[in-house]
């Protein structure tokens, strides 16, 4: 391979090209793949690395954004921990990450019940996976219309003798009511990755369980659902990211309000760094590193479970 | 490529001589129809008084300029922007980025602005530091909006004292209607109420030191203003469910008849009249007195323009600004804008609310620029969500207090 290379065969600066290939020669193999990977590795660093560590620098700092930044060790963080705001946001993540979890049951339920061949399911499917279709801005302003007191919940409670309810301005229920609305597109999602699934499953052991006198619930516990476990896997997998990225619904739906009671840690960062009476950049930066944190703790976990399948060759 | 080179340097040149020879770069949010046709109708006339200077616009969106103001002044700054008065113009100021255009003020060299004779009574909102940053060309006034037709049914005259006017409440609630509609899920609305509690309980100079944080939240004088509150907010005298409502949304209820009042800004006429309020049945008075003798101080929160510290060409940058203050452009902008003119040699037009307004403010002992303009960012943003929840949840004002306490102890350290 390397003697067919047309740089020997040219006789007369074979000593030279020798001697300067030797050293590229020696390191090839070992240099290459870095090669190929440096545009991808310099972005990487750029656009990742640089900035995880230049907003761990910023949360030790005391910085409006124009003037001179002030250095305060982790003043910043002991604030945090008396931060009232602060707890409210960290609930309301666990709020999500747990009520966020029954879109993957009722995309489920909602595959196994579109999974019929019968004239025009095409049509309902799509029409089912509609709302992740439509835009997370325009859910968010439907379901804000439909809360609104003088939208359609309000005045239908009032039309059947009960009174005016406004869940948006009700704090104990108002990030459920963010909840709802996010999970509507996020059903559609994990439907689409079960539709798929169920699509794959193997029917030479269904019928194998069905001669066995499998039938109904075992049949769907022990055949159906194991084969959809990377289906499963995959559902949970976006709808934890879903909720931990929480911030879209929350910053149209209620911007945090009622007095900041529908906070999530990620839009309670953007309120303190970014908004319009925030640039407190260290303090936001701070809430951005536990945020970072917790979302390190279930991407390892995520990378160690695959690493383990993958080694089980699954 | 050596031609596209060629091009590109070409084209930058052209770019490059005919900003200088006398372009104005403008930075405004000028994007609502009637700011923007009386800032097209300035520049216009401006280009017309000024053939020399050529003036250029950048607008951005109402909403995404409070954004991108700092970025353009740190990084791209333009001749002339527009801000608002008072603690908002702080930041940028003490970072340096604001020229100070004291001299206009003074009428040193600047033979063609007469500052001193229409607009003296606004050089305070635009003085820190013992210098001036900028000159107002606008400002509305803020009070109570009414049904008159609601008010006449049920008997009530304008509430002009603080008993007068609870027991207008109390006469509405009992006639099933909600006296008093609020939109506080953007939240400054809650502001309005307690500045005016607070400016009618405390006075102006009492609202100028807690806004300068120089008073505890604690402070029983506060607490005095939270008494008053209480008495509108535990009868339930204030809209339901109004964390839910923006403020526009709180509309509504008023054209409907269900409710008959508005504590607001004179720029929600206009919503009033598209909703089908007239003159006749759409009144306007002034926040009630509630500690008698204390001077009647009013919101009036001031737009105003300034030049950037970085900016190009200063010269004429301060020549718009000065043609900006003169009472006849004040006059013609105004009168598009639908709100007051500073400069006190300007008309206003034959409004009832506008006319109600000047009488007002000529009148007013000072004038506050609202909560979350005298406050720091950071403590306006912590007092109105205090607000907030305290008009939903009034039980809680003790805790409430003595977060925004805290909070206050944070930001003016």
């Amino acid at each position: 391979m390397v003697s067919c290379h047309p740089i020997f065969i040219v006789p007369n600066s074979t000593q030279l090209i020798y001697r300067k290939s030797s050293w590229w020669k020696r390191n090839q193999q070992r240099l290459t793949p870095w090669i190929f990977l440096s545009p991808g590795l310099l972005l990487f660093l750029v656009y990742v690395i640089w900035p995880i560590f230049n907003s761990l620098y910023i949360s030790l700092l005391q910085w409006d954004g124009l003037s001179p930044a002030i250095y305060v060790g982790f003043s910043n963080y002991i604030e945090l921990l008396d931060d009232e705001y602060f707890y409210i946001s960290l609930i309301n993540n666990l709020k999500w990450l747990i009520f966020f979890m029954l879109a993957v049951p009722i995309g489920l339920g909602l595959a196994i019940f579109l999974n019929q061949t019968i004239f025009g399911i095409r049509l309902i499917k799509s029409l089912f996976f509609f709302p992740f279709v439509i835009s997370q801005v325009v859910i968010g302003i439907i379901f804000s219309w439909f809360y609104n007191p003088r939208g359609v919940i309000g005045p239908f409670l009032e039309s059947i003798g009960l009174s005016n309810y406004a869940i948006l301005a009700d704090e104990n229920f108002a990030t459920y009511g963010i909840i709802f609305a996010g999970i509507y597109p996020q059903i559609a999602y994990c439907m689409i990755l079960y539709l798929t699934g169920l699509n794959n499953l193997n029917t030479d052991q269904i019928e194998a369980g069905r001669m066995d006198g499998a039938k109904g619930l075992s049949l769907f516990k022990n055949i159906i659902l194991p084969q959809l476990k990377p289906a499963t896997f995959l559902a949970i997998v976006v709808t934890v990211i879903g909720s931990l990225r929480s911030f879209d619904m929350v910053a149209i739906m209620t911007q945090g309000g009622p007095w900041g009671s529908t906070n999530v840690l990620a839009y309670y960062m953007f309120e303190t760094a970014l908004s319009e009476y925030g640039y407190r950049m260290g303090y936001g930066s701070a809430i951005a590193a536990v945020l970072f944190t917790i979302m390190m703790f279930y991407i390892l976990f995520f990378i160690y479970r695959m690493y383990q399948s993958e080694k089980k060759g699954l | 490529m050596r031609k596209i080179l060629a091009t590109l340097i070409a084209i930058a040149s052209l770019g490059y001589s005919s900003a200088f020879a006398g372009t104005l770069v403008i930075n405004t949010d000028l994007t609502d129809p009637a700011p923007k046709a009386a800032f097209e109708w300035a520049f216009t006339k401006f280009q017309e008084e000024n053939p020399d200077v050529t003036i250029e616009v950048n607008n951005f969106d109402h909403e995404g300029y409070k954004q991108a103001i700092r970025n353009f002044l740190t990084t791209n700054p333009p001749d002339v922007f527009n801000w608002y008065a008072g603690n908002r113009m702080l930041p940028f100021v003490r970072a340096g980025l604001v020229e100070d255009v004291s001299d206009i003020w003074s009428d040193t060299g600047w033979v063609d602005g007469n500052l001193t004779e229409g607009m003296s009574h606004a050089k305070k909102p635009m003085t820190i530091g013992g210098k001036q940053w900028g000159i107002p060309y606008t400002y509305y006034q803020w009070g109570v909006y009414y049904r008159k037709d609601i008010f006449t049914a049920n008997g009530i005259s304008v509430p002009t004292t603080w008993d007068e006017f609870v027991a207008a409440c109390a006469t509405l609630k009992a006639a099933g209607v909600t006296p008093i509609t609020i939109g506080s899920k953007y939240l400054w609305t809650t502001a309005g109420v307690f500045d005016y509690l607070n400016l009618r309980t405390n006075g102006y100079e009492f609202h100028m030191a807690l806004t300068k944080g120089e008073i505890p939240y604690t402070d029983p004088r506060v607490h005095a203003v939270f008494d008053k509150w209480d008495e509108l907010v535990k009868p339930g005298y204030f809209l339901e469910n109004h964390a839910a409502l923006a403020w526009q949304e709180a509309i509504a209820p008023m054209v409907n008849g269900e409710a008959a009042m508005y504590v607001m800004g004179n720029f929600s006429v206009a919503l009033f009249k598209e909703g089908g309020l007239r003159d006749s049945n759409l009144g306007f008075f002034q926040f009630p007195e509630i500690t008698p003798g204390i001077p009647m101080a009013e919101e009036a929160p001031t737009d105003t323009m300034h030049i950037a510290s970085g900016a190009k060409n200063k010269i004429d940058a301060k020549r718009f600004l000065i043609f900006l203050s003169r009472a006849d452009v004040q006059e013609e902008m105004n009168k598009t804008l639908g709100q007051l003119p500073v400069n006190s040699g300007s008309k206003v037009n034959p409004d009832p609310f506008l006319e109600a307004g000047l009488d007002m403010l000529n009148n007013a002992y000072a004038m506050a620029q609202f909560y979350d303009r005298d406050a720091p960012a950071e403590m306006a943003s912590e007092g109105m969500k205090g607000f907030q929840e305290y008009m939903v949840k009034p039980d809680r004002r003790n805790k409430i207090l003595e977060r925004l306490e805290k909070v206050r102890q944070r930001v003016y350290k």
